[in-house]
């Protein structure tokens, strides 16, 4: 007859060893999917959508929406692959991001930084997205991007323009594949010397937020530079719809150039409002009266109808680039081609960079081999890539910012068809528009460093 | 002095379209007694029934032109629209120019059908309700129609241009002009507040609406069924309100939200002139038209920043203070 010597500290020893074995899987499986926030664990990643569906945006909200499907779309293996052909990165190869097949959440900012974190919030609280990207307003991008790097996941932002998004309110989680203000006037000023000469008096209304703020400096710093007088500068509240009691006294102010830093609704109304006053057959100085847009969009263009013709602007991107411009443009044609046989109409550049940044993201995380959030990162600072339909570009380490060709546009006088809009006057070089990372505009803030979140 | 006479100008235009906005929200409070929330709504409808017009005016068919090429390369759609095809290039370009002053007679009935069906449908079940219940049930009804428009028209603002004959600018003096259209629009809206006074001044049946104004019951008493004209009224409101909505299109061009933007203006100009208050309605919203005007030029927001954004509500906290009833209320109207 056997004895059995069962112990209650037998057990408890036993019953210890046993208990770390069956833990210790779990402590490393957490240590290698986890360590950071919606660390995926099926074979789905989810990525977040944050886009004006409502407000003064909506319809371009609606555009960045159309080319994030596109783009999960031609990530996971399905219709011509668009700019996945064309991109110099050839780590994606259609199955999706690291053998994950790529679902989507989509988000409504409203054009409100509030709405905008509050569903971005719940996008990476509620739905376990691994990134949110999208936006049309700097104001919601700066908010949101203050989210992502507390929530500890990647924002790609997507239309946002002013110079804090990377600069004073730049963080180590944010990305930004867009040009911004300062671009727009480094690229302007040379073209409208070339046009209007460098005697000339502008008249500037802003619209009175951070994007406002940022390009009004920087368009006034550059014409300066090359001549022009700033005669006034005038603040004009967001919310406004009518301008014409700013733009009145405009009409005896002794400018010959009225700068209209304003974008969507509001340079659309500020625009047909300035057309309505006469301005555009006006002689000042014994000079034609000139309208300058410094951030042009297609959109807005069909918004203003024939009040845009001939009214100069610049754009991060434009269907018709690599047509117009040449090869150099690789990867425009493919994204149109896809983009247009699935929607009927060209896409907009703010449909462009949102396509272009989920490509980026996707690719970063397949080079990086890991979607944690400082892997990813590393792998987007100081990648250089081409393909994407804008030219060789380089995401800058030091800020995160995409340096590129910027376009100088203006309003087509007599468009080919309804979607000819606006005609490409320059392709500025990327050397005319970059700057260093301590750039005085660009100062006042730091990246820190980036955090994986849980 | 030219940058004063622009200004008097410019509030008196912008003024224009506050008093018809808030001369209907004024004459639906006043008969029916209640605050609707969806009037800015009427007006951008009226908007847009200035761009339906158009895209009717515009319907085309496709001819293929092998010549010339779409954006993805295909043989380019050529679109002729039928009007032209029908009375010829020159007559039936013009009539598409003329667009925005022939919707005025397309919005009339469209918008007295929205309005009876708005007050029949389900303002009528808010009679005796609170304030606040028609305040909720109101806003969101602007809130749907917004919606709707938004979703067969889309986001974007669409553009009804001015006939060309009544574009560009009118010289008024040595160095000032003027645009011609808002010149135009200042005008209409004095001859449609003049109409509206006459029909309940000169009118049996504006007389009886005065009455039932004043004392609704004994009116009532009289045999009279009040509440059938007053449902009249909510019509006739709804497409004062349309057709300021329809002409304001070559001033800012339509877009779904322009409701809500002149909704909170409008209230303040009824609260200002009085509630209740026809005339008062009129005379605020020239004021505060030509207040904001001035509020918005440099030297004003030099002195004072942040003026421009906040003078209408300034105003009207003073006249709350100084005045409860507003500049021509009623004793004990919402006092």
């Amino acid at each position: 007859m056997s004895k059995t010597n069962v112990t209650r500290r037998g057990v408890l020893k036993t019953g210890a060893v046993a208990g770390a074995g069956l833990a210790l899987p779990t402590y490393l499986s957490a240590a290698s999917h986890g360590g950071y926030t919606n660390a995926p664990t099926g074979d789905t990643v989810t990525l977040g959508f944050n886009v004006p569906q409502t407000g003064p945006y909506a319809e371009e909200g609606l555009d960045e929406l159309r080319a994030f499907e596109l783009a999960v779309q031609h990530l996971n293996g399905e219709g011509d692959g668009g700019m996945l052909n064309t991109f110099s990165s050839k780590a994606l190869n259609g199955a999706g991001i690291l053998g994950k097949k790529v679902n989507f959440v989509t988000g409504d900012t409203q054009t409100k930084s509030d709405a905008a974190r509050a569903s971005a919030k719940s996008m990476i609280e509620k739905d376990g997205a691994i990134m949110i990207s999208g936006g049309s307003s700097s104001g919601v991008a700066v908010a949101v991007q203050g989210l992502c790097q507390e929530a500890g996941i990647i924002f790609m932002a997507g239309l946002t323009h002013s110079n804090d998004t990377t600069g004073k309110d730049k963080k180590a989680n944010g990305f930004r594949h867009f040009f911004n203000a300062y671009m727009s006037a480094a690229a302007l000023a040379p073209v409208l010397n070339k046009l209007y000469g460098s005697d000339r008096r502008a008249y500037h209304l802003t619209a009175d937020y951070t994007w406002g703020w940022t390009q009004q400096e920087s368009i006034q710093a550059a014409t300066e530079a090359m001549g022009w007088e700033t005669v006034n500068n005038v603040l004009t509240p967001l919310a406004s719809t009518d301008f014409s009691s700013y733009i009145a006294p405009v009409l005896n102010s002794g400018a010959d150039v009225l700068v209209l830093n304003h974008y969507g609704g509001n340079m659309v109304n500020s625009l047909t409002n300035a057309v309505q006053f006469g301005l555009r057959e006006k002689q000042v100085n014994g000079k034609n009266f000139e309208i300058v847009v410094p951030l042009y969009s297609e959109l807005m263009a069909k918004g203003a109808g024939q009040n845009i013709k001939g009214i100069v602007g610049s754009q991060n991107w434009d269907w018709k680039l690599e047509n117009q411009m040449g090869s150099r443009y690789i990867g425009t044609n493919a994204f149109v081609k896809s983009f247009g046989e699935k929607y009927g109409f060209p896409p907009s550049q703010a449909a462009q960079t949102c396509y272009a940044q989920t490509l980026l993201y996707a690719d970063a995380v397949t080079r990086a081999g890991s979607f944690n959030p400082c892997a990813v990162a590393e792998a987007l600072e100081g990648f250089e890539f081409d393909g994407l339909g804008n030219g060789p570009t380089l995401y800058r380490a030091d800020d995160h910012q995409c340096f590129k060709d910027v376009l100088v546009v203006r309003g087509a006088e007599n468009p080919g068809n309804e979607f000819e809009l606006v005609e490409i006057v320059e392709a500025t070089p990327v050397e005319q528009v970059t700057y260093a990372p301590d750039h005085p505009m660009f100062a006042g803030g730091a990246l820190g460093t980036c955090n994986p979140g849980a | 002095m030219d940058a004063f006479l622009l200004q008097t100008l410019n509030g008196l235009d912008k003024g224009s379209a506050y008093a018809l906005i808030a001369l209907g929200l004024t004459l639906i409070f006043g008969t029916l007694g209640v605050v609707n929330f969806a009037h800015g709504a009427l007006f951008m409808i009226g908007a847009f029934c200035s761009v339906t017009l158009q895209r009717i005016l515009n319907l085309s068919y496709e001819t293929v032109d092998p010549s010339k090429t779409d954006f993805l390369g295909n043989p380019l759609k050529v679109k002729t629209p039928y009007v032209e095809s029908w009375f010829g290039p020159e007559t039936g370009g013009a009539i598409i120019e003329w667009s925005v002053p022939l919707a005025i007679i397309f919005a009339i009935p469209v918008m007295l059908a929205i309005g009876f069906s708005m007050e029949r449908g389900l303002i009528k079940h808010f009679y005796k309700r609170p304030h606040a219940d028609q305040i909720l049930v109101t806003f969101g009804l602007a809130i749907v129609l917004q919606e709707i428009i938004k979703y067969y028209y889309g986001a974007n603002p669409i553009q009804t241009p001015a006939p060309e004959a009544l574009s560009g600018v009118a010289q008024l003096a040595e160095g000032i002009v003027y645009p011609v259209w808002r010149i135009v629009y200042f005008f209409f809206a004095i001859a449609i507040i003049g109409a509206v006074f006459a029909f309940l001044q000169f009118t049996t049946f504006g007389m009886v609406v005065r009455a039932g104004m004043a004392d609704r019951e004994t009116v009532g008493l009289l045999g009279i069924d009040i509440d059938k004209r007053f449902t009249l009224m909510f019509g006739l409101a709804a497409s004062v309100a349309g057709l300021a909505g329809v002409m304001y299109g070559p001033i800012n061009a339509p877009n779904y939200h322009m409701g809500m933007d002149f909704l909170v203006l409008s209230f303040v100009v009824v609260v200002v002139g009085g509630m209740g208050s026809l005339p008062g309605a009129v005379l605020a919203g020239f004021l505060l038209g030509i207040l904001e005007s001035f509020a918005s030029m440099k030297e004003v927001i030099t002195l004072i920043p942040g003026i421009n954004q906040i003078i209408i509500y300034l105003v009207a906290i003073v006249i709350l203070l100084t005045r409860p009833r507003g500049l021509m209320g009623r004793k004990g109207v919402m006092e």
